[in-house]
């Protein structure tokens, strides 16, 4: 029967197997056994994170549904409109197969968005790789999973017409072997148009649509959940594979179907596939859901129920129908030319039942099965803070050298050989195209525009979670900020190493504390998420990388800003103060192959009234151009400034610092900094209104028509050609990527 | 002036369309249904862009056979204009409304930027709003936009006049660096011989706007509506 070495290899503990027998009453049976072990895998239940999860502030007075309650939540955005976003990881399945590793990614989070009733209308995505330079077989490795998560999403985004509007790509050693992929949809709806996932009303029947059950992706939950090895390719059985087609058919006729009234509840089928879906809407529902195996399509044959139940195959949705209605969905599903059938129905016991004919294959209380997971309180290493930074240790780097060394480092250099792959102008609304510091979107439909960033530094992760996650926030939403867009909402991804090991969930509980307390402090709640643990290859944890997705409305389209310089002749302005903070920077990183020192403070008070005065200045028609001092620090701004706009612009600027390093003045990464470029007959009422604001400012030059950047710092000048720069920072991806 | 946007499964410039159409002044759009089969009450047809039938098999190849198809063979051979854009152009020449063939991009990559085009004719039902020579500046979106004919039929497109748009640089010129997806002799746009059926890979629905940076896809659909 069920030897310990099934359920060892069901990833199922001894204790939970108790678990599961009291619940039961006696022991699971081999099918029941694997439906547990995926719903309580990490991925699906949460079980390791979720008491830390509730740190998080999830309400509002925008917020229409809660993170948990729902596939995503619900934030208002005015005039009776909404928006549902989430982040969501495909880390492992990437790792073992990146194109449809990374394209189901992109199809799994687009179903979260659809199933709440929302057209999705952008996608962004955050990436990691391990580094893509050199000829090592790591090298070639690593360019290989690169190329091919960029292909995945390129292939499934731009066939279904969602436009991929932005995102961020980091390159580091930590995550060679195990890539991140972060993949951010965002949908909009009525108010009125808001989808439940709970199977209501009595004798509703369950219809399943979409693509037939085939053996792929058995279990992928449950392999998501556990460490990458040496073996992990023979998982590759749990990768699933894409059909943007399918999906495209499936969101039309769910949008549709959903516009007819006759939906009681739908539930997309992702992680744990037909498991996952009955067993969630019947506890949401508070009700029992019995549908027969028999009767799911199925594109092979003789699959067990185990299989049917366990599979991941894609594009498929769970719809419970009002009863009476069952010919107009038929309708539908038949005009959009979609596998469907009616497989079972709404009931009231309780329980999650499966037939295969006249026999019993599973039969399990549901909302015990959902929602009772074991909860785990891992224990946490004891914190400690990051040794500081000995600066005359380290030697202090020709200036003129270091800054091409930066735009050339693959996590700075543009990323257009990245989003010229990806259809990022289908559904007429990128108004800022990407490669600024957050994506704008207009939403047709709903006549608003959003702004949209995505933000992590897993180097101050690394060094100081809790600070590195307080500063994601706060990069989000500066950069949201120097758009002309409000911060309204996040989303994050968490992905960390094995939690059982203390020092990863030390990391994991200080990354969700500074989350949770920054979130609070920008007023932007949690709108859901995803945890992505047992980050770790051969050699060791990822860095942790707590990515914040977060959402901002831009209320006039005259405020749109971008971070390119607009005109020779206007005033350079920095706002905020010139910083030294070298810990834990690009530059220590890319130059003296450092990950070092504590990293930049987080002042709140400085940090809000920096970007609620670009905001201000903004509105006021002030500025022609704002960018935040992020990786690299001022002088990566300045050039990025000068380069990423159509035409090459150039700026003369002079520093008055607090150091005598020409290093720590041109490449710290200290917070709350923005540098805004204003018509020169502005700049002294715009820097009498940061003053009158309390807001450290000054300006430091002007910007020049020649393609030239001259900055004079600690008595030394140093000039760089931009067309150089340009040429490095601009095509270092295509030629390392070999076009 | 009616138009009528086709909606295959997997189309998915078809929004797009109806929404820039319905914004120019005269204009009006309204989608048709790919199993449906009749175009009366419509006065020209759009071939949207788009993953029609997922481009399986090869694109536009499944489209070609889908029951509106027939009518807008009927409908084009009547003379009505017929405008097919990105996977609109496939379909168009996979139905042979228009010679040649769309292959693969040279450098494998899917593409989406803005590209200068080169008006090449601006006598024609669908540039007469533009002059020849004059540069337009309208993005492409494709993984399969390199245009193919043998050098018979390209010898006649260059003798009718069909080549409508060539890919340039911002002087103009049709080199080969200006040249997106290795399409012969650059060329971006071309109707048939009656002048009347137009495929471009470009997409002129997406420089319809401001907020978009570019407003010269107005030029395609104002011609139109200068002439009929």
């Amino acid at each position: 029967m069920i030897s310990p070495e099934i359920i060892a290899k069901h990833g199922i503990t001894p204790d939970e197997y108790e678990r599961i027998r009291e619940i039961l009453g006696r022991d699971p049976n081999f099918t029941e056994l694997g439906v547990f072990s995926v719903m309580w895998s990490e991925h699906c239940s949460y079980k390791n994170s979720k008491l830390e999860l509730k740190k998080f502030p999830t309400t509002g007075p925008r917020v229409l549904v809660k993170a948990g309650e729902e596939n995503a939540g619900v934030i208002d955005i005015g005039d009776g409109w909404a928006m549902a976003f989430k982040m969501e990881s495909h880390n492992h399945p990437s790792a073992v197969e990146p194109f449809q590793g990374a394209a189901t990614g992109v199809g799994g989070i687009i179903r979260d968005i659809f199933t709440m009733g929302a057209r999705p209308v952008f996608s962004m995505n955050s990436l990691r790789f391990g580094d893509i330079r050199g000829d090592s077989s790591e090298a070639r490795t690593n360019r290989r999973l690169f190329e091919g998560v960029v292909a995945g999403i390129s292939h499934y985004g731009n066939c279904i017409g969602i436009p991929t509007i932005g995102g961020e790509v980091y390159f580091d050693d930590s995550y060679a072997g195990n890539p991140l992929v972060n993949v951010f949809c965002l949908g909009v709806l009525r108010h009125d148009q808001i989808a439940r996932g709970g199977a209501v009303g009595i004798g509703n029947p369950v219809f399943y649509v979409g693509a037939e059950t085939g053996r792929d992706g058995l279990a992928g939950a449950a392999f998501a959940s556990r460490e990458l090895t040496e073996e992990s390719k023979e998982d590759r059985p749990a990768v699933q594979v894409g059909d943007p087609f399918r999906e495209k058919l499936l969101l039309e006729a769910c949008l549709e179907l959903l516009a007819s009234g006759c939906v009681a509840g739908i539930q997309d089928m992702g992680a744990a596939g037909l498991t996952c879906s009955t067993c969630e809407t019947a506890s949401r529902g508070g009700t029992g859901v019995e549908i027969d195996v028999n009767l799911v399509p199925k594109r092979e044959t003789g699959m067990t129920p185990y299989e049917i139940l366990l599979s991941e195959s894609q594009e498929r949705m769970l719809v419970i129908v009002n009863k009476g209605e069952e010919d107009k969905v038929r309708a539908i599903f038949e005009k959009w030319d979609l596998p469907y059938a009616e497989v079972g129905v709404v009931n009231d016991d309780g329980m999650m039942r499966v037939r295969e004919g006249d026999s019993v294959a599973v039969e399990i209380p549901a909302r015990k099965l959902a929602d009772d997971a074991p909860l785990y309180a891992r224990e946490a290493a004891e914190k400690k803070s990051p040794d500081p930074l000995d600066l005359s240790a380290i030697p202090e780097a020709d200036p003129i050298a270091t800054l091409k060394t930066l735009l050339a480092h693959p996590s700075i250099a543009s990323k257009r050989w990245v989003w010229r792959q990806y259809d990022h102008m289908v559904r007429l609304g990128a108004t800022v195209l990407p490669g600024s510091d957050a994506a704008v979107f207009v939403v047709r439909e709903a006549n608003k525009i959003l702004a949209a960033s995505t933000d992590c530094n897993a180097i101050y992760c690394r060094q100081d979670p809790r600070e590195g996650a307080k500063i994601a926030v706060a990069e989000a939403a500066r950069n949201i900020a120097c758009t002309g867009a409000i911060p309204l909402a996040l989303t994050d991804n968490l992905n960390f190493g094995n939690p059982h090991k203390p020092e990863n969930f030390l990391q994991l509980r200080e990354a969700v504390e500074g989350l949770a307390e920054a979130c609070r402090k920008f007023d932007t709640p949690v709108t859901g998420g995803n945890v992505s643990l047992y980050n770790e290859s051969p050699a060791g944890a990822i860095d942790p990388t707590p990515t914040v997705g977060m959402v901002g409305i831009v209320e006039d389209p005259k405020h749109v800003t971008t971070q390119f310089f607009k005109e020779a002749g206007d005033a350079i302005i920095l706002i905020g103060n010139p910083g030294d903070e070298l810990g834990a920077s690009h530059y220590l990183l890319a130059v003296h192959g450092l990950k070092a020192g504590p990293p930049p403070k987080l002042d709140y008070d400085a940090e809000l009234a920096v970007q609620e005065a670009v905001r201000f200045l903004i509105r006021e028609g002030l500025v022609q151009s704002a960018h935040d001092c992020a990786e690299g620090g001022l002088a990566v701004a300045l050039a990025e400034s000068c380069m990423s706009g159509e035409v090459i612009l150039g700026a003369n600027v002079e520093l008055t610092p607090d150091s005598s390093r020409a290093d720590v003045v041109l490449f710290n990464e200290s917070q709350s900094r923005i540098v805004i470029s204003v018509a020169p007959d502005n700049a002294g009422s715009v820097l009498a209104a940061l003053e009158s604001r309390g807001v450290p400012a000054r300006r430091i030059g002007s910007v020049l028509a020649e393609p030239c950047l001259e900055i004079a710092a600690t008595g030394k000048s140093f000039a760089w050609s931009l067309e150089d720069l340009r040429q490095t920072w601009g095509f270092t991806i295509g030629e390392l990527m070999g076009s | 002036m009616k138009f009528a946007v086709l909606r295959f499964p997997g189309s998915n410039c078809d929004q797009d369309c109806v929404h820039a159409l319905n914004a120019i002044p005269g204009a009006s759009a309204d989608y048709v249904w790919h199993k449906d089969t009749s175009l009366a009450g419509f006065d020209a047809v759009v071939v949207p862009g788009g993953f029609s039938y997922g481009d399986y098999l090869r694109c536009g190849a499944i489209a070609r056979f889908s029951p509106i198809m027939k009518s807008v063979r009927d409908f084009a051979a009547a003379g009505a204009p017929v405008i097919g854009i990105c996977n609109g152009f496939q379909i168009l020449c996979e139905s042979g409304l228009l010679p040649g063939a769309l292959v693969r991009n040279r450098g494998l990559h899917f593409i989406c930027a803005h590209v200068g085009l080169r008006v090449e004719q601006h006598d024609s039902l669908f540039t007469n709003a533009a002059w020849t020579g004059q540069i337009l500046n309208i993005p492409i979106a494709h993984g399969e936009g390199c245009y193919f004919a043998d050098a018979q039929t390209l010898a006649q497109l260059n003798i009718n006049g069909q080549i409508l748009l060539r890919y340039c640089d911002v002087q103009g010129r049709t080199s080969d660096a200006a040249n997106p997806n290795g399409s012969c002799e650059n060329i971006a746009g071309l109707r048939n011989k009656a002048g009347n059926v137009f495929g471009l890979m470009p997409h002129p629905e997406r420089a319809c706007d401001p907020a978009l940076g570019s407003t010269d896809g107005l030029a395609i659909f104002e011609s139109l509506l200068n002439k009929v």
